[in-house]
């Protein structure tokens, strides 16, 4: 990192500093040091960009300027009823809307309706060459143009710098409760899993949460306050054995502390893993060959990602947790890490390079972003 | 092309694929010449009928090595000229790719070939309980790599979404001919969403051979409310109210009197005829939970005035109900020689006044306009109707379909909900975005593509255009295998 960071306060601005800059990478609410900080690369401070600056709850569409605290969009929505169904994370930590979508992740709520993919509408963004793009449209359906929304998903600030974002948001359920069943084994646990999820029932989160005493199941139902109560039995009969029911506070403080990653070792390094319930196995041997079944983890979202908590004592050991994952065609984000930890923001198996490689040339040229198309790049390097 | 050079880039095609699937000749190929925009015609140099993702693959070397455009066909539906052929291009028809890899019922998805009819997916997870949600209305023939293409969307796409949020994983043929794989199975990735870019890239990004969907569990039950109203206006506010109330429909349609009367006249769907607007809310889910939602939407629904309103009976009530409005656009389209569909979107909230001033703009011009749409995104579906054999009416149509184009951009909107830019909005599509938007397209589009190869001549405002012949009804509409929505 070299010097303070700069700290533009409109998109011009930002427009302005990327010419400027050689290597750079924004900052939205510094939740994810591993994603912002690069060798040599400039930080640039996008929190003064901050402001809901269009809320339409008719329209199922809120925009915000890429510096804005979800916890402030969350709380607009909610005095409406609404919410982000993608179910961001780190809320309370100061994660911010441009740094939630460029780092692609989502909460154990994305289960019901979607990701962050499906519920970013529009996006104006700098891209590599310090030009002002827009991408998308503000209504919530749109098949004008190339979808630039969800190429900004995941793009972890290496395609351009985001400065405002459209959502979709959708009403709230009217009340939600959590059924737990704790110490399953973990095969035991993804087979219930799956029978409840392909059942009729329709499930807000699901999530396999690691302790000492095995695997805790815990199933989030969402709807009519009317309906819940038979709805959650249902539930239960198909679980088919004791389950603990959560409500009221006890169920909303549950999840919020699950997204805040509050589980996991403050200084532990907390890598995301897309995944389904066929190749959780697959993760189990890895932490298995490398000695760590016991870190903290939970299998979110219908088993379809895992979240690792990798401890900070173990840092060292993250090269060879690369190589095994490679090897097993699994691939990770370094999603909350201290800024040295990761070898790369991006862990094992990847795909695609050869696309990104094409579309990084056309909206970064110089290369002010760093590669990530570039696999052995240890951080992103200049071309 | 030199004729020799030509002669041989035919003999190499031949000798990949043998004389029997490489059509050349103005017979063969008539067919292919245009797709359900029927206003343009393109004749390419030759068809091609791939059997495998490997043939797509030595195709499409071969066009790149001599500098051929090319494009994908599935079947052929595009209501924006998506599929017309590039002149003098190859088209590779994929309707042989139609194989389903897998269903698997755990990860709950389906690995097909491109080819597949939509359709064809939801039929082969119904064993497991499962389907495959987005529902263009010319699902049972249009393919999922069209459907990829072009993001297709259709009546139940409020709740789940259209194409894109339903597909996970590709496999990729780049325009140079390499192949590449990008997403996975998972609903989760890591880092930026290609899969993403790729869906509704109109064919210009090269070809998908190998599509891994999401499958969704089938609703358990389903509500399905119509309610009359005595003006356009109040089956809006309807609309309005629903989304107010906190309900998620999975559908929400209105209709307007004159594609009342036609679909009534063509299906005898039991829809009131003196009716100014006509809603279709459709709740869907889960018994207890849609028991539950449905006394609000009654409630709801008894506010906003409706002069009748009638629940369905039982499934097949729910079927009549949804074939009068699945069959409407084609039903209005017999009330004229001519037609032709836009589907732009405003935003909800402006509905009302989009609709009153396409009635003003169709009386402008001397042009009747009936109105069928997805009220609960906003995505309009305009049918404009002429007769092409009267001097100039083509042109009034296409003047005023140009007009409700940049209306729904002055409110906000877009200029296509589901079908596409392709040949027909190319000129609208830089009155949505401004010079830098399409500098940035168009550097990504030639980063890919740096010989425009795939698709060529689609989507951007400065493409030449094939001549404009006339409009009518896809060949598969006029034989009423399938309508437009
Ligand atoms: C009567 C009627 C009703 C319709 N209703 C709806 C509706 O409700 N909702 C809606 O959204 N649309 C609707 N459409 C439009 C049309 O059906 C859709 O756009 C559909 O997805 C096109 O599929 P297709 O197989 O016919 O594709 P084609 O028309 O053959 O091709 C469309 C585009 O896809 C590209 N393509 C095809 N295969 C591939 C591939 N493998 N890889 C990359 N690109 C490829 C082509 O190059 C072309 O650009 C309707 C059309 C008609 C005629």
């Amino acid at each position: 990192m070299t010097g303070a960071p700069s700290r533009p306060g409109s998109a011009a601005e930002v427009a302005e500093a990327v010419r400027g800059a050689e290597l750079v990478l924004p900052r939205g609410g510094g939740t994810k040091p591993a994603l912002w900080s690069a060798e040599g690369a400039e930080v640039l401070d996008v929190s003064a960009l901050s402001g809901i600056t269009e809320y339409l709850p008719s329209e199922y569409t809120v925009t915000a300027l890429a510096g804005t605290p979800l916890a402030e969009v969350e709380a607009r929505l909610a005095a409406e009823g609404q919410y982000l169904p993608f179910d961001p994370l780190l809320v309370a930590a100061g994660s911010t809307v441009g740094g939630a979508v460029a780092a692609g992740a989502n909460g154990p709520g994305r289960l019901r309706y979607g990701g962050l993919r499906d519920f970013l509408l529009a996006v104006t963004f700098i891209d590599g060459r310090g030009e002002i793009v827009r991408g998308g449209a503000k209504v919530v359906k749109n098949a004008a143009g190339f979808d630039l929304p969800k190429l900004m998903v995941g793009s972890l600030g290496r395609l351009g710098v985001l400065t405002e974002c459209t959502f979709k948001v959708f009403p709230h359920p009217e009340s939600c409760a959590t059924l737990r069943v704790p110490g399953m084994a973990v095969d035991e646990a993804i087979e219930a899993a799956g029978r409840v999820g392909a059942g009729a029932v329709e499930i807000e989160c699901l999530d396999l949460v690691h302790g000492l005493a095995g695997w805790d199941l815990e199933i989030r139902i969402g709807g009519r306050s009317f309906a819940l109560d038979a709805r959650l039995k249902r539930a239960a009969d198909l679980l088919d054995t004791d389950v603990t029911t959560l409500s009221g506070d006890a169920d909303a403080s549950l999840w919020r502390t699950r997204r805040e990653f509050g589980w996991a070792s403050p200084d532990a390094s907390v890598l995301k893993l897309p995944l389904t319930p066929a190749t959780a196995g697959a993760l189990e041997q890895v932490l298995a060959d490398l000695d760590a079944s016991h870190v903290g983890r939970v299998y979110s979202a219908g088993v379809q990602q895992a979240f690792v908590a990798w401890p900070a004592e173990r840092v060292a050991d993250l090269p060879a947790l690369d190589l095994a994952l490679t090897e097993a065609k699994l691939t990770a984000l370094a999603l909350r890490a201290p800024a040295d930890a990761a070898p790369r923001p991006i862990l094992g198996y990847r795909t695609g390079g050869e696309l990104l490689r094409r579309v990084e040339q056309a909206l970064d040229p110089a290369g002010r972003f760093g590669r990530l198309s570039s696999p052995s790049a240890a951080l992103p390097s200049r071309p | 092309m030199a004729t020799a050079d030509a002669a041989d880039f035919l003999d190499a095609l031949t000798r990949c694929l043998g004389v029997d699937r490489v059509l050349t000749g103005a017979a063969p190929m008539a067919a292919y010449e245009s797709d359900a925009l029927t206003a343009f015609r393109a004749r390419p140099r030759a068809v091609v009928l791939v059997d495998s993702a490997e043939e797509v693959v030595d195709v499409v070397r071969l066009c790149a090595a001599a500098d051929v455009p090319f494009l994908a066909r599935g079947s052929g539906t595009s209501l924006s000229g998506g599929s017309l052929p590039v002149h003098d291009g190859v088209v590779i028809a994929m309707n042989r790719l139609n194989r389903i890899l897998e269903v698997d019922p755990v990860r709950r998805t389906a690995v097909v070939e491109p080819g597949v009819v939509n359709l064809a997916v939801s039929d082969a997870a119904v064993p497991y309980g499962l389907y495959y949600s987005p529902d263009p209305s010319s699902q049972s023939v249009c393919t999922i790599g069209g459907n990829l293409a072009f993001n297709s969307g259709g009546a139940h796409c409020l709740k789940y979404g259209m194409t894109s949020n339903h597909v996970l994983g590709l496999e990729v043929v780049l325009p140079d001919g390499e192949v590449i794989e990008i997403g996975g199975d998972s609903l989760e990735g890591v880092g930026p969403d290609l899969v993403g870019l790729f869906v509704g890239s109109e064919g210009l990004f090269g070809i998908a051979t190998k599509i891994t969907l999401r499958l969704l569990p089938k609703p358990e039950t389903y509500f399905t409310l119509l309610a009359a109203y005595d003006s356009l206006a109040a089956a809006g506010e309807a609309v309005a109210a629903v989304v107010a109330s906190g309900l998620l429909p999975g559908a929400m349609e209105i209709m307007d009197n004159l594609a009342i009367e036609a679909a009534e006249a063509a299906v005898g769907a039991g829809y009131p005829l003196d009716a100014e607007g006509l809603l279709i809310v459709e709740l869907e889910g889960e018994k207890q939970q849609v028991a539950a939602e449905s006394e609000l939407l009654l409630d709801v629904v008894r506010k906003s005035n409706p002069y009748l309103e009638h629940i369905a009976s039982d499934p097949d009530d729910r079927m009549r109900i949804w074939k009068g409005r699945k069959s409407a656009f084609s039903a209005v389209g017999r009330l004229s020689p001519d037609y032709i569909v836009q589907d732009g979107v405003v935003p909800r909230s402006r509905l009302g006044e989009a609709l009153t001033k396409i009635q003003d703009l169709g009386e402008e011009h001397g042009i009747r306009v009936a109105n069928v749409f997805h009220a609960g995104d906003g995505n309009l579906h305009p049918l404009i109707l002429f007769d092409g054999r009267v001097e100039g009416e083509l042109e009034r149509a296409e003047e005023l379909a140009g007009e409700i184009l940049r209306l729904c951009i002055d409110l906000g909107g877009s200029i296509t909900g589901e079908h596409g830019v392709g040949m027909e909005k190319r000129q609208y599509l830089g009155e949505m975005f401004g010079e830098a938007d399409l500098d940035a397209m168009r550097r990504i589009r030639l980063a890919i593509d740096p010989g425009e190869l795939a698709n060529r001549g689609k989507m951007f405002p400065d493409a030449e255009a094939p001549a404009l012949l006339s409009h009518a009804p896809h060949p598969l509409e006029a034989a009423g295998v399938i309508s437009r929505e």
